[in-house]
């Protein structure tokens, strides 16, 4: 993906032009991407590559971290009446599993933890970059399009393995839809195959540019708040508050459909000689 | 015409992608409601479908904004 790369780049210019610019004129110029910035922490190139520890890795290892932590501390003394924090993990566990069976059968139960973990690494890096931390401000690692295509393309390509390895040659059947009249199907194939490989494009775009969008919407309304004042800020301020719940909103349900779309994947890859 | 200028064109064309999407939301939202009115104890089940339908009707605008921030920021 040049073109994600050369825009990730652009972001990170313009925001230490718009830094920079800041620091000239007090707060002359506001630039809503600043919030993309990627920060290097700890500098370390391994073999002419740059592997730094920077503000993304570290929201990851904090969203890993948050999950892990709360799945095991709330099952600790798992009673067959849960508590108020197990019934979170129980809830929890209950919606992916059902997601998982009416999706992709009771043979896509075997990748559940698969799903699980995709959804709750999402979820949590989603809802985890709506909360500003003092020092660190507020990254959203699933607003960066090398995190979500490194997603998506593990999906794709785990996926592809399963339906090579399950069904051999037959795999290719995913391919020739049944039913179609004889006449159609050398258009229908290559529509097929076309919509196959772009399904990492589209299951990763389809994520970063809602955080993404969502994000620089948000402090652009923050913006207002701020320009206007302690007089006239009020007013997009109750509007900040309703975009602030819709984000939520939006964090959450992306992070349903990346991991719903996985699914639908892993069942067309599991079902695809009775497709 | 200016390069630059036919840049700025471009990407405020690429933007009408949110006409899709605005007529794919609305269509979800009234399908359903519609439906929903018709047969309520159904509805709750179908909420599932709603919000992925949701999700990949405003995707489908955002596409459209990922083509503005390209044409913008890397040609």
């Amino acid at each position: 993906m040049p073109a994600g790369i050369a825009m990730i780049d652009w972001f990170i210019s313009a925001a230490h032009a718009a830094a920079a610019a800041e620091g000239g004129h007090h707060g002359g110029d506001f630039n809503p991407m600043h919030q993309f910035v990627i920060n290097r922490y700890f500098p370390l190139y391994l073999f002419g590559y740059d592997a730094s520890f920077t503000n993304s890795a570290l929201w990851m290892v904090m969203a890993t971290t948050l999950v892990t932590a709360l799945l095991l501390y709330s099952m600790r003394g798992a009673a067959a009446v849960p508590g108020r924090l197990q019934s979170i993990s129980e809830i929890t566990y209950e919606f992916v599993a059902n997601m998982v069976r009416q999706n992709a059968g009771d043979a896509g139960m075997k990748y559940f933890p698969v799903i699980f973990t995709l959804f709750m690494f999402v979820l949590s890096m989603n809802l985890l970059g709506m909360i500003p931390l003092p020092g660190l401000g507020a990254f959203t690692v699933t607003s960066h399009i090398i995190v979500t295509f490194a997603l998506a393309a593990f999906v794709f390509i785990g996926v592809t393995l399963i339906g090579i390895f399950k069904h051999g040659f037959g795999f290719l059947k995913l391919f020739v839809p049944s039913g179609v009249p004889v006449w159609l199907l050398p258009l229908i194939t290559v529509i097929e195959i076309i919509s196959y490989f772009t399904r990492p494009i589209s299951l990763s775009v389809r994520l970063f540019a809602n955080m993404m969008a969502g994000h620089t919407m948000l402090a652009v309304f923050g913006s207002f708040v701020v320009g206007l004042g302690i007089l006239g800020g009020w007013v997009p301020f109750i509007f900040m508050v309703l975009l602030m719940g819709l984000e939520v909103l939006i964090a959450f349900l992306q992070a349903y459909v990346f991991a719903v779309l996985s699914c639908i994947y892993l069942n067309d890859a599991l079902h695809a000689s009775e497709h | 015409m200016d390069p630059a200028a036919a840049k700025l064109i471009g990407a405020g064309l690429a933007c009408s992608a949110l006409i899709g999407a605005g007529v794919g939301i609305g269509s979800i939202f009234g399908n359903f409601l519609q439906g929903a009115l018709r047969n309520p104890t159904a509805a709750p089940g179908q909420f599932p479908n709603l919000l992925l339908g949701f999700a990949l009707a405003e995707a489908t605008g955002l596409f459209g904004l990922v083509i503005a921030l390209i044409l913008l920021f890397v040609f």
